[in-house]
């Protein structure tokens, strides 16, 4: 019952720089972490679209040793329980960062980005990935997927058999900008991540499918502005829901959103989000059961929401 | 950290600029050079806008309608609603003896408040023609010049403390004549609050965070343009979105 109910998208939130909006979460979700650090990528990294935005900051970070040694520590006296977006460029890289994770006070899960559209991708699959983790930490693993995934069941599938504990669902798709007046690429990159208020349709027919093809917890993402698009990921099937785009707008978008839940919850006559979990699917016979005991928890120290 | 919903008390149209006013409540009007973030209802990203003007009812900020933020704050009426947050950034150290203000373009923003905080110090403004050169009433003092002039054609001497904002050749051209002048740039943001690392530019050799570090800077920056050596692309105005 104590299953964490808002997060934020990884990559979304400097909690250092906005301390009072990550202890609004239930869990903050760091940016990602690589065994190097990086600069991330060139200016201009932000464009705005009609109905969305586009990034390309590059997995920004200051590498593996200085983050244990020097952002962790600052990052656990926010006292919300922290997950930690891990990177790289080879399913090795990911595993040693998970292995000098494992054991971390303060840390309650890994999420692993295999979806990042603005850096080059490790040349195993998401599967191999996950297993070379697997065997590296205890921690909860939740993959983090993109809907660009040619199959994305049976990604989720795949990630399951090699021991994921959860799903991350979506990352942002990859999209281009153009300026209007010198009809050039807007993002140094050329290309960038598209997320906002578009994306929501497309993380729903992610959920949806995915609560579907496995009997993991899944964190839903995409396009959440309002406590009813948050409810909307929890009916496709979605246990938590990550705000992204949303924060840049709205630092008090997690309070405000709460609130909308719990006004939502109270109008259909229901005691929690989780009530209306996988409705979306009404009559269509769903992967879990709430009976079923081989569902994992997710981790966490609670949901703030009082309905 | 919250962003407030606030009233559209007036619209004025100013050459292709609007000079949006808004009710000011109890926000605090910060220092010259900071800046707001601006997002009118139903948008998906705030824009930043520096503040032109203040009183103690009102807060006033130039828009050039350039990008689908903008035109959304251009096309709002009085008596519209916004959402507003700030004041965000570090604005202009006003500890100056001979101020001279520079502006291009819309980057004349600012000045209008730094100018009035500063006492009317004197002003050169350039703009790209005499439609958008009516932006220079807002600045008292100013002596203006329209392309090809340039606003360094008319900087002579080194004995002024000078505050500047504007495009990037701009700036650029600035520095190469006044090396320690204070200067107020721009980059695309998402959030404004340091969270999305968006803004970062060259800084002192690194990338950084215009908004936390900046807008206003005395160290060099790097040129943002420098993988798209364009002549098109570096007049293009980007950082208003």
């Amino acid at each position: 019952m104590n299953e964490p109910l808002l997060l934020n998208a990884s990559g979304c939130l400097d909690a250092l720089e906005a301390p009072d909006v990550a202890r609004s979460l239930d869990g903050y979700v760091t940016k990602t972490i690589t065994p190097e650090p990086r600069e991330g990528n060139p200016p201009v990294r932000i464009a705005e679209t009609q109905a969305g935005m586009l990034n390309s900051i590059g997995l920004a970070n200051p590498g593996r040793a200085r983050f244990l040694a020097e952002t962790l520590p600052r990052l656990r006296d926010l006292g919300v329980p922290l997950w930690v977006s891990v990177g790289g460029f080879a399913a090795t890289e990911y595993a040693e960062t998970c292995a000098a994770l494992d054991g971390c006070a303060g840390v309650a899960a890994i999420e692993l980005n295999l979806s990042c559209p603005n850096v080059d991708e490790a040349a195993e699959s998401a599967a191999e990935i996950v297993l070379a983790c697997r065997g590296a930490t205890e921690l909860p693993l939740y993959p983090k997927l993109s809907a660009a995934a040619r199959d994305l069941a049976e990604a989720a599938r795949a990630v399951e058999a090699a021991g994921a504990d959860g799903l991350s669902l979506v990352n942002t798709m990859r999209g281009l900008a153009l300026d209007p007046v010198t009809l050039r690429p807007l993002l140094s990159t050329t290309t960038g991540g598209y997320s906002g208020p578009a994306l929501k349709p497309i993380a729903l027919a992610a959920v949806f499918a995915c609560a579907r093809a496995v009997r993991l917890p899944i964190i839903g993402m995409g396009g959440v502005s309002t406590g009813i698009d948050a409810l909307e990921l929890v009916a496709a099937g979605a246990h938590a829901v990550a705000l992204g785009t949303i924060l840049f707008s709205d630092p008090g978008a997690p309070a405000r959103i709460r609130a909308e839940l719990a006004a939502a919850v109270v109008s259909r006559g229901i005691k929690h989000p989780r009530d209306v979990r996988g409705v979306a699917h009404s009559s269509l016979q769903m992967a879990d059961s709430s009976s079923d005991n081989r569902r994992q928890k997710m981790p966490g120290n609670g949901a703030k929401l009082t309905a | 950290m919250r962003r407030e919903l606030r009233r559209v008390t007036g619209t004025d149209g100013i050459g292709p600029y609007t000079l949006l006013r808004v009710a000011r409540g109890r926000l605090d009007a910060g220092a010259p050079g900071q800046f707001f973030m601006l997002e009118a209802r139903g948008r998906v990203l705030p824009r930043p806008m520096s503040l032109c003007l203040a009183s103690r009812r009102e807060l006033a900020f130039l828009i050039d309608p350039v990008g689908p933020g903008t035109r959304a704050l251009c096309s709002l009426e009085p008596g519209n609603e916004l959402h507003i947050l700030g004041p965000l950034g570090n604005g202009f150290d006003l500890d100056v003896r001979r101020p001279l203000l520079v502006g291009g373009g819309i980057g004349v923003a600012p000045l209008p408040l730094l100018s009035q905080v500063l006492r009317a110090p004197p002003a050169v403004l350039g703009f790209r023609s005499d439609w958008h050169a009516e932006a220079a009433v807002l600045v008292p003092n100013a002596e203006i010049c329209i392309e090809p002039i340039l606003v360094t054609d008319l900087l002579h001497d080194d004995r002024h403390d000078i505050l500047a904002c504007g495009p990037e050749p701009m700036l650029e051209a600035v520095r190469a004549i006044a090396p320690g002048a204070q200067l107020a740039w721009e980059a695309p943001m998402a959030c404004g609050y340091g969270a999305c690392h968006g803004c970062a530019v060259e800084i002192a050799g690194e990338l950084r965070r215009l908004c936390v570090e900046g807008p206003v800077l005395r160290a060099p920056r790097g040129r943002t343009h420098a993988s798209f050596p364009d002549p098109l692309l570096s007049n293009a105005v980007t950082a208003q979105g």
